[in-house]
């Protein structure tokens, strides 16, 4: 196709196909953006979690008196346990997801000071079966180490064994077996006796990118500072569970404050605004290219509409169908070029400035390039109508005034 | 003027299509920033108008330099229990206050309901008169009731109205945790949005605010804990009082810039005495006015900025299309823009009928793009986030809404309207 009377043709109009080629541009550099960070938004919602999330419910106990806190756990476990479907109970202190975090930073040596924030999660006798931990390599702790283990006074794990996470592992000693190595945090020193798959942090918007899988487990006796309770079950069985559960509490702990959830409902929640970001990028992406699309149509109609006269003597001087079809078409995919190169740069920058001001990552190529190609194609669809109208022009037009 | 209008009118009617493309577009441009716009000015609005020049966080850094609060050089927080007490007991500002946020058990004076958490807010006797909280009934504590740790409790009136059924409760008697407080006082309903005195001590910075407020040593001897704390130092945590712990917000009253002068003064001379005592290792101190304080916080939501950003994206992107469109339309008019000029209209006449259709555009966008901001502020509100219930379009921005619509069609007019006016006559009547 020849190009240069279609570039000749834009010259004359030039406002028109500025406002095209502007309004491709910004579409682009929205588009591009806005795929982005719903990606982002859904690799956030779907983090992976190695416990038993469809299995679990969470029953949180607050303001009870901590002295009788110990006798009180024993009780509540043994209730919970000749539930019928209760594959295990157990009091832990905190849940991955909830916003109630205890953070800490743990190194490799004493010296180094740790940067991360570890998410701290004291498990009580029979925790890791409860929330389902994935184990790695190790073992879990024993009845000795939990009945043995207490927070100290400065507000660390008095026994010396520690689980970690994967990532942990990795970071912490690349390369080497984790096991029956030494974790530090200032003074303090703990062995590592297991490793298990990556349970998500306490909070992960609030400890970070480098805080998401970090995680430390410590066995605890039965103490007030397990204020909650773990119930894994079946996912059939679980909602009937978590209500005979809470009945139980309901008489047992008449004074104390009581929160039962299944979990999935905790991390639905937790990511609710998550999703909500990404349901309205995409939206308005949806709303922005129908938009751009309509104002494709509106301004090529009216131009075929112009140049009706134009068509009609290219057609009385042999232009086939095709031939006209082909040089609308053309004349878009030029427009949408123009748009794209500019949409591109102004991608980049508004990416730029994301990343500046906000917890953006920086935008990958595959999206550019996939927002370039969505666009020529939408650009395309959009001329085709008045394409097809401008194609359907009779020679015979020529011959008449307009 | 009259002529115009008829004019236009008859113009957007002849091509309904395209006019009614013209109008959606503009509106839902207008309907998704105008949400997002009420969003922000709610989030980021001044919580105590009038009030707020005068009120000053205070900051200073009890970190070791070696093992600093954040790698970026951000100030800490929070205060230590001792300083804060100390800066208190300094009196060097007309009023001050320290506060933490607890998790409160309440007991209902109901018995046969169960008792339930709410925020709680432990502080000192200033903090009712320093952020202008007005009482439906008593007042609030002394000075003398915080030395004494007195068992005392004020109380919202959101809580007055669930326990009490909104009558005077001032003298009665309150459970908390396992421990009794006398009411003192009721609030009028006070939820100053964000709410700047609970940045970073825990709890929802929007929403309703805390149901009791507690003298802050008498919440600690009845051993309630605040929500955030966070270490400085290993050692003992057991008493928050005298550990290597943060956890107070402290707040001054400063009635100029010189009286803040002085006291950012007095706080360098205070961290050079703790310097000197080996108790502190950084020098720093920081002074914010409240709106300050709030805009460094970053108190809206990342979420919230990116989405206005995104809007006005979405906005340009529409103005654009309703210059396009209306260029396509008058371009298409310009035999009839021919035979005006021929039979004398002016240029700047012809000017001022083009116009006249942007201004008819704008008002119908405005139109509905009102009802498209009352249906996003609808979706909003059934959102889970702490801030949605608040969401309303107001008087202001109800306006904002109708003059955003008129400016931007009035900005997309412009272009199309000037290139309607430099129609050479003589060619288009001869084309016709």
């Amino acid at each position: 196709m020849e190009i240069r009377p279609i570039v000749a043709s834009l010259k004359k109009h030039r406002i028109p196909a500025v406002l095209i080629v502007l309004e491709i541009a910004l579409a682009c550099a929205v588009l591009c953006n806005a795929v982005f960070m719903v990606h982002q938004c859904i690799a956030s919602v779907n983090s992976s979690n190695a416990i038993d999330e469809a299995g679990m419910s969470v029953i949180t106990v607050g303001g009870i008196d901590a002295s009788q806190a110990p006798a009180a756990i024993v009780r509540d476990l043994a209730a919970f346990h000749s539930i019928a479907g209760v594959k295990a109970a157990a009091a832990v202190d905190r849940v991955p997801l909830d916003h109630d975090v205890w953070l800490g930073s743990y190194s490799a040596t004493p010296t180094e000071a740790g940067w991360i924030n570890s998410s701290i999660y004291f498990l009580g006798d029979g925790g890791e079966r409860a929330m389902g931990l994935r184990l790695l390599q190790g073992r879990y702790f024993t009845p000795e180490e939990y009945a043995g283990g207490a927070v100290g006074a400065d507000g660390k794990s008095t026994s010396h064994v520690v689980i970690i996470n994967e990532s942990d592992a990795k970071r912490l000693w690349p390369g080497q077996n984790a096991l029956g190595k030494q974790l530090y945090s200032d003074e303090t020193v703990w062995t590592v006796i297991g490793v298990v798959a990556d349970v998500l942090a306490q909070a992960p918007d609030f400890s970070g990118g480098t805080g998401k899988y970090s995680s430390v487990f410590f066995p605890l006796r039965p103490d007030v500072e397990l204020g909650r309770y773990v119930l894994r079950s079946s996912p059939a069985d679980r909602d009937r569970v978590l209500a005979q559960a809470m009945r139980a509490l309901g008489t047992l702990e008449p004074g104390a404050v009581l929160e039962g959830h299944a979990y999935v409902d905790m991390r639905s929640a937790y990511f609710a605004d998550v999703r909500g970001m990404a349901w309205m990028l995409t939206l308005v992406c949806a709303v922005m290219l129908a938009v751009t699309a309509l104002g494709i149509v509106g301004l090529t109609s009216f131009w075929v509409g112009q140049r009706r006269r134009q068509i009609g003597i290219r057609r009385a001087v042999g232009a086939t169908h095709a031939q006209i079809l082909r040089y609308f078409q053309t004349e878009n995919f030029l427009l949408s070029t123009a748009g794209v190169l500019l949409g591109v740069v102004l991608a980049v920058a508004a990416n730029l400035y994301l990343v500046r001001h906000y917890e953006v990552g920086h935008l990958p190529w595959s999206y550019l390039a996939s927002s370039v190609l969505a666009l020529w194609v939408l650009g395309q669809v959009a001329v085709l109508g008045p394409a097809l109208r401008a194609a359907a022009v009779p020679p015979v037009v020529a011959t008449r005034s307009v | 003027m009259s002529y115009y209008f008829g004019l236009a009118m008859r113009s957007l009617r002849r091509n309904r299509m395209l006019t009614a493309l013209m109008v959606l577009t503009l509106a839902l441009g207008i309907g998704a920033s105008m949400t997002t716009l009420t969003v922000l000015r709610l989030l980021s609005g001044d919580p105590l108008p009038g009030k707020s020049a005068q009120l000053y966080y205070a900051q200073i850094d009890p970190y070791s330099k070696d093992e600093p609060f954040s790698r970026s050089g951000k100030m800490p927080w929070l205060m230590s229990y001792t300083d804060a007490m100390n800066l208190l007991d300094a009196h060097k500002a007309p009023r001050q206050a320290a506060i933490a946020q607890s998790q409160i058990k309440l007991i209902p004076p109901d018995a046969r309901r169960r008792p339930f958490f709410s925020d709680g807010v432990m502080t000192t006797a200033d903090f009712f008169t320093m952020f202008d909280v007005d009482f439906q009934y008593g007042s609030g504590w002394s000075a003398q009731d915080d030395r004494n740790a007195a068992p005392v409790v004020v109380i919202s009136d959101y809580l007055n109205e669930q326990f009490f059924g909104g009558g005077n409760s001032v003298g009665r008697s309150l459970r908390l945790g396992d421990k009794d407080f006398r009411i003192i006082g009721v609030l009028k309903p006070w939820a100053p949005q964000p709410h700047f005195y609970a940045l970073h001590l825990g709890g929802s910075d929007y929403g309703r605010g805390a149901a009791v407020f507690l003298p802050l040593r008498a919440a600690r001897t009845a051993g309630m804990e605040p929500r955030n704390t966070f270490f400085y130092a290993p050692g003992d945590r057991q008493v928050l009082e005298t550990a290597p712990v943060i956890w107070l917000g402290f707040w001054a009253e400063l009635p100029d810039s010189s009286a803040a002068a002085a006291y950012r003064q007095f706080l360098a001379d205070y961290v050079q005495q703790q310097i000197a005592l080996g108790r502190f290792q950084q020098s720093h101190v920081k002074l914010s006015n409240l709106m300050t304080w709030l805009s460094d916080q970053q108190v809206v939501p990342d979420k919230v900025r990116m989405q206005t950003g995104l809007a006005f994206s979405f906005l340009a992107i529409c103005i654009v299309n309703t210059v396009g469109l209306l260029l396509a339309k008058c371009l298409r008019r310009s035999g009839e823009i021919g035979v005006r000029r021929a039979m004398g209209a002016s240029r700047s006449a012809i000017f001022a009928q083009f116009m006249m259709e942007a201004v008819l555009l704008g008002l119908a966008g405005g139109v509905l793009g009102f009802v498209f901001t009352e249906f996003g502020l609808w979706c909003i509100r059934q959102q889970p986030a702490e801030y949605a219930s608040l969401v309303h379009l107001d008087g202001r921005m109800f306006a904002v809404t109708f003059g955003m619509s008129l400016a931007a069609s009035l900005f997309a007019g412009v272009l199309p309207a000037w290139r309607a006016c430099k129609v050479a006559p003589a060619p288009q009547l001869k084309a016709a």
